[in-house]
């Protein structure tokens, strides 16, 4: 049998994650080839229901980052975010669904070192987790 | 969908960037497979000219309607690829780079296969996407040739005199009767000791006698409608009321002198006197005799409550107190401190103070100076540190050196203006560092003390920086808005009005809306998005209850199907999500 090898989808606000996520791409950082950035203006631009229908197409992991607080592109995006993925992780729970799948990150464009260390991380995490069985068909 | 997706992907190597750890050729055969894929090809630098003259030339050839470049970070290039894009004729819009360098080969330099894994993934899932792009269009908004000064201050008499200099119409509105601001009770200025009153003079005059400037004195803010470029100001004077078309505002509104009523025998009368009242003696020349002098420094500020440095007030200590030891040559004057903030070039200032006999005296915060005032007698007992003892002293005179605060119709002003407050009550730039004279919404600027308690050449300097910060909008005669904004759906809008609740720019507002249904009709609310005023961050469409807002070039559908593609890469995305 093969390594269980977790699929994570990671949306990066455009002005931080992103960046920090090019910073550690031109640092040649290395990190696990698990995760997939896409990329939104906003943090706050997350809609729950694209964390939601990521897992339910069977993504093991999904990851949401932005701009620290304080530091949002668009003043308050961050903390909107922070909101509703709060939320969502306590609807997942009364759900059944694993809330440890779901992360929040704040990663700045400084931060390339960050970007790899959460996602190393994170990709470890789930690998504890194992896949996530809503995928299965 | 209006018209079938014909997407041509280019596959940069970037040299070797891309093309020594992701095998390319393979990249682009499984590109080709796409549904929606109708050209691909692998470039060895796409944002070289040839690279360039290729995507024109596939555009033509294919009758290409999408086009993605996978390469570097959108960052960078995406902007030469869109124009390139544009010069062939297709929307830049229609257009998404696939980040195969910074997010792939860059950081998987030792598992090719994976690598390569990925760039096909991040492909797949930028052609999902891409499918369902829409050309979107970057509007212009014209811009009211003209501003408005709210506060003749120091600060906005500049401001106005700036704007005015380079062509443009200028309305200050004054809440006084007069203009000059904290200016009219000052005595001399530092450095150098100019007397305010001629600077003043000089400004009004110049103020009064511009052609461009119109001055409304004991008026007030009663309204402001509008966004940049477009303004009206609702201003109420003694007489009648005004409404200004402006295209930007400049917030000067200065501030308040905090008066230290309880505190250190401060009565408002007497001889224990704030810096202010101490001005007007010395401008009016009503000091005649002095033997002794106190100041105590930092009286209501940089402790509980107000936690803040006012700044200004050791400069303004040092320079009285020199003036006084100038004038009385005998008298004995101390200045009783908690930290001299004599910054820059004023330590010169601080050190001539201390030549001429000034005495600095630094007390504890624990253990504050205490002051009795019994008739006309004054004691004032400071703890020495060094000493460790106390000493004490019977001034003439005790001189409070209170913070600079900020105005309590701050309040109404923000409100109607749309721009933040700070903790401290003063008005909130849009970034301490990088944008310090303007605020987050656009096309309103501040300078002076409104923003945080500034000394003359501070608010000289700062109205400037607004003028010159202001100009722009005026001189273009248009602002570029965003081409990526959030738009409402009306017929889903339930009224709510969560996004104007929650949107950072004010671009969401609710409007009344009359439905016709059959027999009855009703008033609704509806919310609209001002494409001049919006962003497009997108946060009020993640948080909408209804789906109701669209961020455009983000859309529902766009990021779906981006979603779909990663988890499921047979599925024929953009009709599914369509259907």
């Amino acid at each position: 049998m093969t390594e269980f090898s977790p699929r994570i989808v990671a949306f990066c606000c455009n002005w931080c994650s992103y960046v920090g996520a090019d910073l550690a791409g031109t640092s040649r950082l290395k990190y696990p080839d698990n995760i997939r950035i896409m990329r939104v203006m906003c943090s706050g631009q997350v809609f729950p229901s694209y964390i939601l229908k990521a897992l339910e197409l069977g993504a093991d992991g999904v990851l949401v980052a932005g701009c620290h607080i304080g530091d949002c592109h668009y003043v308050s995006g961050n903390k909107k975010a922070q909101e509703r993925v709060e939320t969502l992780l306590r609807v997942m729970k009364t759900l059944g669904l694993d809330p440890r799948r779901v992360r929040l990150e704040w990663i700045s464009a400084s931060e390339g070192m960050k970007f790899a260390s959460t996602v190393k991380e994170f990709v470890e995490e789930i690998k504890e987790l194992g896949p996530n069985l809503l995928g299965v068909r | 969908m209006k018209d079938e997706p014909r997407i041509g992907v280019f596959v940069c190597h970037c040299g070797t960037n891309i093309g020594g750890y992701v095998d390319v050729p393979s990249v682009v055969e499984y590109a080709r497979t796409l549904v929606g894929v109708v050209h691909a090809e692998r470039n060895t630098y796409t944002c070289a000219d040839d690279g360039l003259t290729a995507i024109k030339k596939a555009i033509k050839d294919h009758n290409l309607n999408r086009v993605i470049v996978a390469s570097c970070t959108p960052r960078t290039h995406a902007p030469l690829f869109r124009s390139a894009v544009a010069d062939a004729g297709l929307n830049p819009y229609l257009f998404e780079l696939v980040n195969i360098r910074e997010h792939c080969s860059w950081v998987h330099m030792k598992e090719k296969e994976a690598a390569t894994q990925k760039a096909k993934d991040l492909i797949r899932m930028g052609v999902a996407r891409t499918a369902l792009l829409e050309p979107q269009e970057e509007i212009r908004i014209s811009v009211t040739p003209s501003a408005l000064v709210i506060g003749g201050g120091i600060a906005g008499m500049t401001a106005a005199l700036s704007i005015a200099n380079q062509g443009f119409k200028v309305d200050i509105v004054e809440k006084d009767s007069e203009m000059g601001g904290m200016l009219r009770y000052l005595n001399d200025l530092y450095p150098g000791g100019r007397k305010a009153s001629l600077v003043m003079d000089e400004f009004i005059g110049k103020v009064k006698n511009h052609p461009k400037i119109e001055v409304h004195t004991s008026s007030t803010i009663k309204k402001v409608d509008g966004y940049i470029g477009n303004f009206t100001v609702s201003v109420q004077n003694e007489k009648v009321p005004l409404d200004i078309k402006t295209g930007i505002i400049v917030v000067a509104t200065g501030a308040d002198e905090f008066k230290p009523v309880n505190l250190y025998g401060y009565s408002g009368s007497g001889n224990v006197l704030t810096e202010l009242e101490l001005e007007e003696r010395l401008k009016n020349g009503s000091l005649q005799k002095l033997d002794s002098a106190i100041f105590i420094q930092c009286v209501g500020s940089r402790g509980e409550g107000r936690s803040y440095c006012s700044r200004i007030c050791c400069n303004v200590a040092i320079k009285n107190s020199k003036l006084l030891k100038q004038t009385f040559p005998e008298a004995d004057i101390n200045i009783l401190h908690n930290g001299i903030h004599a910054y820059g070039t004023y330590e010169k200032m601080y050190r001539e103070a201390q030549e001429l006999g000034v005495g600095f005296r630094k007390y504890s915060k624990e253990k504050p100076p205490e002051v009795t005032v019994d008739g006309e007698r004054m004691r004032v007992k400071l703890y020495h540190e060094l000493m460790g003892r106390e000493i004490e002293y019977t001034p003439d005179i005790i001189v409070l050196s209170t913070p600079l605060i900020p105005h309590p119709e701050n309040g109404d002003l923000s409100r109607m203006l749309k721009v933040p407050l700070g903790q401290d009550g003063f008005f909130l730039e849009a970034h301490v560092k990088l944008r310090p004279v303007d605020f987050a919404t656009d096309g309103i600027f501040l300078c002076g003390s409104a923003r945080a308690p500034a000394d003359i050449i501070e608010s000289i300097n700062q109205g400037y920086s607004a003028a010159s910060r202001a100009a722009i909008p005026l001189m273009n005669g248009y602002v570029q808005a965003e081409a990526i904004t959030a738009v409402v759906d009306e017929t889903k809008c339930i009224g709510c009005g969560y996004c104007a609740s929650i949107c950072p720019y004010r671009a969401a507002s609710m409007n009344e809306k009359t439905v016709v249904a059959e027999e009855v009709s009703y008033i609704t609310r509806k919310s609209y998005i001002n494409p001049a005023l919006c962003k497009g961050c997108g946060t009020c469409a993640a948080g909408c209850p209804a789906g109701a807002i669209t961020p455009n070039h983000f859309t529902l559908p766009q990021i779906m199907a981006t979603i779909k593609a990663f988890q499921q890469p047979g599925a024929y995305i953009y009709d599914r999500i369509k259907a």
